[in-house]
């Protein structure tokens, strides 16, 4: 699904250029849950970006479910962020004047598909997370362990390829964590692909592979 | 490309921030307001003006004979010159290309009375053309006609004004009955409407001019003589001016340049003097409306510059998830034209609003009436406003779409 080789990535910053990423290989398989960790500053934030289309690489190759990603056009790229990822956000990202279903079914919205259609389909999902009954209330309504539930309702509304989630349970308790990490998995048994980038070690612990980077270069992957 | 979607998205960040909102709209609204005013009072004064013009085709020329003032040939100052059937003849002749002629004759006012009614009105021997050389409306009855002028009928047209003080009481069908003008009959043969601002011109006889010169003083002189240029070009118009000039300061051995001697009033240059002057005033008005306009559109971008740094996390959300540049642009700028649009708009009806109170209580001068904002007008600032609102949405529409989502999504 996943295929890098050798991505370089720098950054300038004034004078200097940082070196982030020094050469990362990576290959991950449809259907697999990786997690990434690595100590901040390391370069995993900036390798969920490159994966994800945010962010541009300098050196290398990255094909994505057989599309070679390579100095796309912004609108392109939004298509194919639309098309094939999903995305769950630490602080969740939701849009704050927007109701649970609105945000969930925002995606769509980019799929030019009609209001009614789209908002049913929003419905659909929050049902399969569990807060359909939360559908009309605005995000600050909502518990931390709610708000990333919409998040994931949202990333999967489009049915992606594959899901980027960074630090998905860093701003939630542990228990509602472990509620969220088994819904992960339920959409991974799905078949979606998952990368998770934690620094919680019993969350990498419940994904199949942990690959963990230092200083721009993958040191360790551990299989769990 | 208006869903129900975008204006909620513009409701919800309007109603987040009204006083914001309303101050911008309020600049854009202040901006057309006095846009409308300026000009409507610009046409106010062009219809104050027009109205003066009334009464007389604005394409007429009149030549009247006075006292020469300029020495010529030998000749000394104060010679009275007098025009006679034979300079009408010869303008008709010589003028090239001209649409309508009459000569007249000024009788003054003489004593008209028919029954035991009396009045005294202004008598105006004519040809045929000065009916619409003069603009006249005929409410009733005829004008002077050629067979008139042909067998010396004694008929008369009278305006209405003549008809009111002369037929009074149950006797008022006025057509086919008979004055008596200074001791001679005539036959009342139509009535006439002068739109002319000027009271006394509603107060005229008209009679076949060939008829008073036999009449009246059996000469063959006349005081007057008009003609319109039809729809001859400006340059076509002046030359039939100066041939007209040309001619009579020959026949009457006048210097040609002695405008006291051959008096001719060219209504067309007046007319176009004005309408230059009044082109002039509106190119003024629109620049300073624009002006205006310009700073509420300045105001406009602001706001929206500060919204778009405000919405930075969404804006960055909605690329994360799959807007493409061109929508994010679309988002901003919808916003700032419906700002616009809906400012503008109250800005125009409060403005037409005073335009229309000022010109039902102010009474109408002879410079200033009718102050009007017409379709035209609306039509030019709504274009204006939708403009206005798409460049002032642009430059921060670019913005928003330029923004990073890595940058926006950052979680410190």
């Amino acid at each position: 699904m996943i295929s890098i080789r050798n991505i370089h990535k720098s950054y300038l910053n004034g004078q200097n250029s940082l070196h982030v990423l020094k050469g990362i290989d990576l290959d991950v398989a449809a259907g697999d849950m990786i997690s990434v960790m690595g100590a901040s500053g390391s370069g995993k934030s900036t390798l969920l970006n490159i994966l994800g289309i945010l962010d541009t690489y300098d050196q290398g190759e990255y094909i994505l479910g057989g599309v070679k990603i390579k100095r796309l056009n912004e609108r392109k790229a939004a298509q194919l962020r639309n098309r094939m990822l999903g995305f769950v956000f630490q602080s969740f990202n939701l849009i704050s004047f927007k109701n649970a279903m609105e945000n969930v079914a925002m995606p769509l919205y980019y799929q030019h598909v009609k209001r009614k259609k789209r908002n049913l389909i929003a419905l659909e999902y929050l049902d399969k997370m569990g807060i359909r009954e939360w559908a009309h209330h605005l995000p600050n309504e909502l518990s931390g362990g709610q708000k990333q539930r919409v998040a994931i309702a949202r990333a999967l509304i489009t049915q992606p390829k594959v899901i980027l989630a960074d630090e998905p349970t860093g701003a939630l308790d542990s228990v509602t964590s472990l509620e969220v990490m088994d819904q992960l998995h339920e959409i991974n048994k799905s078949g979606i692909t998952m990368i998770i980038v934690t620094h919680e070690h019993d969350i990498a612990a419940r994904t199949r592979k942990t690959i963990r980077i230092t200083d721009g270069l993958i040191t360790d992957i551990v299989e769990n | 490309m208006f869903e129900l979607d975008q204006w909620q998205e513009i409701y919800s960040t309007v109603k987040k921030n009204k006083l914001r909102t309303f101050l911008t709209g309020f600049s854009v609204a202040w901006g057309i307001f006095m846009l409308i005013i300026l000009l409507g009072s610009g046409k106010g004064l062009e219809n104050g003006i027009q109205w003066n013009f009334k009464g007389g085709a604005t394409n007429g020329v009149w030549i009247s004979s006075g006292v020469t003032n300029l020495q010529y040939k030998g000749m000394k100052i104060g010679r009275q010159i007098r025009f006679t059937n034979e300079d009408y003849n010869l303008l008709k002749k010589t003028v090239p290309g001209y649409d309508l002629m009459s000569a007249r004759l000024f009788m003054g006012n003489n004593l008209t009375s028919y029954k035991n009614n009396y009045g005294n009105f202004f008598l105006s021997p004519c040809h045929p053309d000065y009916g619409i050389i003069k603009e006249l409306t005929m409410v009733q009855g005829r004008f002077v006609n050629n067979i008139d002028i042909h067998d010396f009928r004694k008929v008369a047209v009278i305006g209405e004004k003549v008809k009111a003080a002369l037929f009074k009481g149950t006797d008022t069908a006025a057509i086919g009955k008979y004055l008596n003008i200074n001791g001679v009959l005539f036959q009342v043969v139509g009535i006439f409407r002068d739109f002319s601002r000027s009271d006394n011109e509603q107060q005229r006889i008209y009679i076949p001019i060939s008829t008073a010169q036999r009449v009246f003083n059996g000469n063959n002189v006349i005081n007057q003589i008009s003609f319109t240029t039809g729809s001859a070009s400006q340059e076509q118009a002046d030359k039939m001016v100066n041939v007209a000039r040309t001619v009579l300061s020959t026949k009457h051995v006048v210097d040609p340049k002695d405008d006291r001697a051959i008096e001719i009033w060219n209504k067309s240059e007046d007319v176009r003097r004005f309408a230059a002057l009044f082109s002039g005033i509106r190119l003024f008005i629109w620049i300073i409306g624009i002006g205006t306009i310009i700073a509420g559109v300045v105001g406009v971008s602001n706001i929206m510059m500060i919204a778009v740094k405000e919405r930075t996390k969404e804006i960055g959300i909605r690329k994360a998830l799959g807007a493409t540049p061109v929508s994010i642009v679309m988002l901003i700028v919808q916003e700032s034209i419906v700002i616009t649009a809906f400012a503008g708009y109250i800005g125009l009806v409060m403005g037409i609003g005073v335009l229309e109170l000022i010109s039902r209580n102010l009474p109408p001068s002879e410079f200033f009436r009718n102050p009007e904002a017409n379709l035209g007008i609306a039509f030019g600032a709504t274009v204006l406003l939708i403009v206005a609102g798409t460049v002032a949405g642009l430059i921060p529409g670019m913005k928003a779409a330029g923004i990073k989502p890595i940058e926006a999504l950052r979680d410190e």
